[in-house]
């Protein structure tokens, strides 16, 4: 029992305890039904060994669902512990794990995998490719995500949750002030999903550089597809820092190192300004790839191009470049001198330009347009004023002597999630319904969608806004909870009722999943929206090659020109199609990356040295691996394309 | 439409009446730095809202104008590249505003990170702060007395807090007085501060520092220097003096009330006072006073588990 001891959460509520069994009773059920439907090797050789970015992304999808669904538990029980005064619902220790492990998933385990879900599916169809230039790797990213989420997600049932914020800032990360493995978790889950990131960094710069339809130059190239590019380029340069830091904090943990530390030497300044030099870039990461969604979706239902592409272009690369220059704004307070923090002030400020020029460009792709309300562009709509009020108060927070009275209060978190929210909460629901006929080839349903959408941006409003007041009233973040006499009660509540709105819209978003399976008619075409981009140009759902025929591209909007120019699109005969194969390595080298990291995060070194000696055989193995992929015949693909119904010829 | 107008208003409503109950603490300085702040917050307040309504105006009036069941039914959008001088307007115009805060910004940073400028000249009362798990010792050198969780300061003198931690990064903030600063373990910031007003207010650390952070506040009180002088009289005729045995009992982690002291703990347990790469000659000393310090939080850590 003795050895088994260390795997006890070390403190037990009822509701770990349940988790606990629905954790159990959920992986059953999930083999039972796998056996008893025989799905096992349809899983295996149809999902788990695939290399197709089209199933990579949809895996992405699912992923960032669950997660969301599980962030969004940790936030209502937030908000349900605050929601009155002296509340004891949660107690603090319990409070402080259910924050940290909100802002890892959502930010790390959600909003990542949303967007590397829309860039694997859209990308390689919106440059006219087959697949991205590096299918297994592509696989391997996504199982090392997928892993890390697991090894997080793992924690709060086995050995105990981080419970030092998703900042985790040292010494209080450090084991003295966080005894339990938690923080390891955090930092070796962490760890594993950064390294996958990376690797998706790499291949979208190969693919977007290498592999995009003849005739589209750069500046032809549609916007989310840039957006996905300036984004591959700061995960390359950012990623490593996160590595890094992440590792010297592993050092510290396990091996007491004093990177961190502080005695001997050690520097707890270091570690937040290392996680920040990740940290902010991260932030743009995130949102690029939320623009670019809308700045597919604008112009679509505005029946109108996006307005000026070049200037739209321009302030991507501009905000890339200066997301690496602001990371000291989020400690103003360390004790830098005026002459430092005006200059980050003024660096941070900046940033609103290129947004600003972005915001404008959105609403004048609008004007003169033939502006429809589906559910995709109620979320394009909703999102420029609420984006609009984060981005202002973001300037707010940038004026450094004013921030020193924002700072660690709910101001602070009124303003991330007013910008986190509508800009990439709003993007990746709008980016779903939009590509939903794209990647299972029916529609969701509107009327349903966008009942989500009222609940959401209403509740969203009576959730976040009263932050702000509440802020500037002194109220700290991340306190468990506050006296009736501090007077916080009402407006807490308030937020409280907002997240339950919210809590509401994500019932109805999975409503209209399962409704939309039940009822929505399928063959809806390759275009059900009307779109302008080449993603449109092939079937709903896609077949496995992509398009039949590589696309030429001679303008911005190739497929616009080619249903209302006459403009022809797929110029030649069907050739024979190089597919790569499927592989279960990535699995296999990901899973003893799983194991890997669960031996780390329990010290427990001959089982470490086991799996990483696994690893490096996965490795090996690829190197002498000989594969040349397989070819689709011309036969095949003249009969999956009178089977989806298109003749492109 | 009709929905979002009335729920908006509702909204507007609620946050009106909300906030004309009582002022906002932050908006409701005390003191010279805090006015400060409130003025930059007010100023951009105002600056950003009518940026806000501008974009919120122009996308109301796109949305009326132009959807598709108010267009007739041969309505083409046409084909817009962009336009020069449109493009320079949604450029220049955002590269203004954030030239003015720039300036703005150059000039408060100064203010803040400096005495403030009506009480230069005056010998400012200089106090550590320096936090533990979970409470604040506040030791006044000059006057030679130490308090836990509570402060008391003189009104219309500077007050120099010098901040520094014994264990996780705080942040020292009392919102009526002024802006927040880091407390650290292996340096020590100093934070302006003045109190315009007698009064009691709140302060609290305000970074998270584990399972006691809710509760980790401070009562302020500001007085004038008269009231404060016969304060520190009374402290040091009824209060027990500050051992060594007594403050590492105190730095172990957990919740104490309100404690008063004569002598401060600097006398054996000086803040380290070496900022990195500076030219501080007591270097090798204040290490060993380090040493000495973390070996006593290690061990009362020890004994907390």
């Amino acid at each position: 029992m003795g050895y088994f001891a260390k795997f006890a959460v070390p403190h037990p509520s009822p509701a770990i305890y349940a988790s606990m069994i629905a954790i159990v009773v959920t992986v059953f059920l999930i083999i039972f039904g796998l056996t008893y439907f025989k799905k096992w090797i349809y899983l295996w050789s149809e999902w788990i060994t695939t290399v197709d970015h089209k199933k990579i992304g949809t895996m992405y999808l699912i992923a960032a669902l669950l997660m969301l669904f599980r962030g969004g538990v940790d936030a209502l029980m937030m908000r349900a512990q605050t929601a009155v005064p002296d509340n004891k619902l949660l107690d603090s220790q319990h409070y402080n794990e259910v924050f940290s492990a909100h802002g890892v998933i959502m930010i790390i385990f959600m909003a990542m995998p949303y967007i590397m879900a829309f860039m694997n599916i859209v990308v390689p169809l919106q440059i006219g490719a087959r697949d991205v230039a590096f299918p297994r790797l592509n696989a391997v990213s996504f199982w090392l995500f997928f892993m890390g989420a697991m090894l997080f997600n793992i924690s709060f049932v086995i050995g105990g949750s981080p419970d030092a914020g998703w900042t985790s800032y040292f010494p209080l990360a450090d084991n003295e002030f966080s005894p339990s493995v938690g923080t390891n978790y955090y930092m070796i889950a962490i760890q594993i999903a950064g390294i996958g990131t990376l690797m998706t960094g790499i291949n979208f710069i190969t693919t977007i550089l290498r592999m995009r339809a003849p005739g589209m130059t750069l500046m032809r190239m549609p916007m989310f597809t840039w957006s996905a590019f300036v984004t591959s380029i700061i995960i390359i340069f950012a990623f490593p820092v996160l590595t890094i830091a992440l590792l010297m904090g592993t050092m510290d943990r396990l091996f007491e190192t004093k990177f961190f530390a502080m005695t001997d030497g050690g520097m707890d300044m270091l570690w937040a300004n290392l996680f920040w030099v990740w940290g902010h870039p991260e932030v743009y990461i995130l949102i690029l790839p939320a623009f670019g969604i809308f700045s597919e979706i604008i112009p679509t239902f505005s029946r109108r191009n996006i307005y000026g592409y070049k200037s739209m272009v321009i302030s991507m690369v501009v905000i890339s470049l200066y997301s690496f220059f602001v990371w000291t704004h989020h400690f103003f307070t360390m004790g830098q001198t005026a002459y430092v923090n005006s200059i980050f002030s003024i660096t941070t400020m900046v940033i609103a330009v290129p947004t600003g020029i972005k915001i404008f460009n959105w609403l004048l792709t609008m004007w003169k347009g033939r502006i429809r309300f589906t559910v995709p562009m109620l979320y394009s709509i909703a999102f420029i004023p609420l984006f609009t009020i984060g981005g202002v108060t973001g300037v707010m927070l940038a004026m450094s002597a004013a921030d020193y009275q924002y700072h660690n209060t709910m101001f602070l978190v009124a303003h991330f999630h007013n910008v986190i929210i509508p800009g990439v909460a709003f993007a990746v629901l709008a980016g779903s319904t939009y590509y939903w006929p794209k990647i299972f080839g029916f529609m969701l349903n509107e009327r349903i969608g966008k009942w989500a959408f009222w609940f959401l941006t209403i509740g969203f409003s009576l959730a976040f806004f009263p932050m702000y007041i509440t802020g500037l009233d002194g109220q700290a973040r991340r306190m468990y909870t506050y006296s009736e006499a501090s007077g916080y009660g009402l407006l807490n509540f308030v937020s409280f009722i907002g997240a339950a709105f919210m809590a509401i819209s994500f019932v109805l978003i999975v409503y209209t999943i399962y409704y939309s399976i039940r009822h929505s008619p399928r063959h809806v075409g390759g275009d059900p929206w009307d779109a302008r981009s080449l993603e449109w140009a092939t079937h709903n759902p896609v077949p496995e090659y992509n398009f039949a025929i590589i696309p030429q591209v001679d303008s911005r909007e190739p497929f616009w020109d080619a249903k209302y120019k006459r403009y022809e699109l797929f110029k030649g005969d069907y050739k024979k199609i190089h597919m790569p194969n499927n592989s279960g390595v990535p699995f296999i080298m990901s899973a003893l990356f799983f194991v890997f990291g669960f031996a780390l995060v329990f010290s427990m070194w001959i089982l470490a040295v086991i799996s990483l000696i696994g690893i490096f055989i996965c490795m090996a193995h690829r190197s002498f691996e000989i594969d040349h992929g397989h070819y689709i015949s011309v036969e095949e693909i003249k009969e999956t394309e009178v089977k989806m119904g298109g003749n492109h010829k | 439409m009709n929905i979002k107008w009335s729920l908006l208003v509702i909204f507007f409503v609620i946050v009106t009446v909300l906030t004309g109950c009582d002022p906002l603490m932050v908006l409701d300085p005390k003191g010279p730095q805090a006015q400060t702040q409130a003025n930059v917050i007010w100023l951009s307040i105002a600056v950003m809202s009518v940026i806000t309504i501008i974009v919120c105006a122009f996308l109301v009036f796109v949305l009326v104008k132009y959807r598709d069941s108010k267009l007739p039914k041969d309505y083409e959008p046409p084909y817009i590249e962009g336009n020069h001088l449109v493009e320079s307007i949604i450029v220049g115009v955002p590269i203004l505003i954030v030239l003015f805060f720039s300036v703005v910004t150059i000039i408060t940073n100064n203010k803040v990170e400096a005495t403030p400028e009506k009480y230069k000249g005056q010998d400012p009362l200089v106090i550590y702060a320096s936090s533990s798990d979970w409470k604040w010792h506040f030791s006044y050198p000059e006057n030679d007395i130490e308090t836990v969780n509570y402060l008391y300061v003189p009104t219309n003198r500077p007050l120099e807090f010098k901040l520094y931690s014994f264990g996780p990064i705080t942040s020292f903030w009392v919102p009526q007085l002024g802006g927040q600063k880091y407390a650290m373990a292996d340096m020590v910031t100093t934070l302006h501060l003045a109190a315009d007003e007698e009064g009691e207010m709140m302060g609290r650390n305000a970074n998270f520092s584990g399972k006691g952070f809710a509760e980790n506040m401070f009562h302020v009180e500001a007085m004038s220097q008269a009231e404060f002088d016969d304060w520190v009289k009374e402290v040091k005729d009824t209060a027990e003096p500050l051992t060594e045995a007594k403050f590492n009992e105190l730095l172990q982690p957990g919740y104490t009330g309100q404690l008063t002291f004569t002598g401060t703990h600097l006398s054996f347990s000086p803040a380290p006072e070496h900022h990195h790469g500076s030219k501080d000659s007591n270097e090798d000393v204040n290490d060993e006073y380090m040493e000495h310090d973390h070996g006593s939080s290690n061990e009362s850590a020890h004994n907390y588990e």
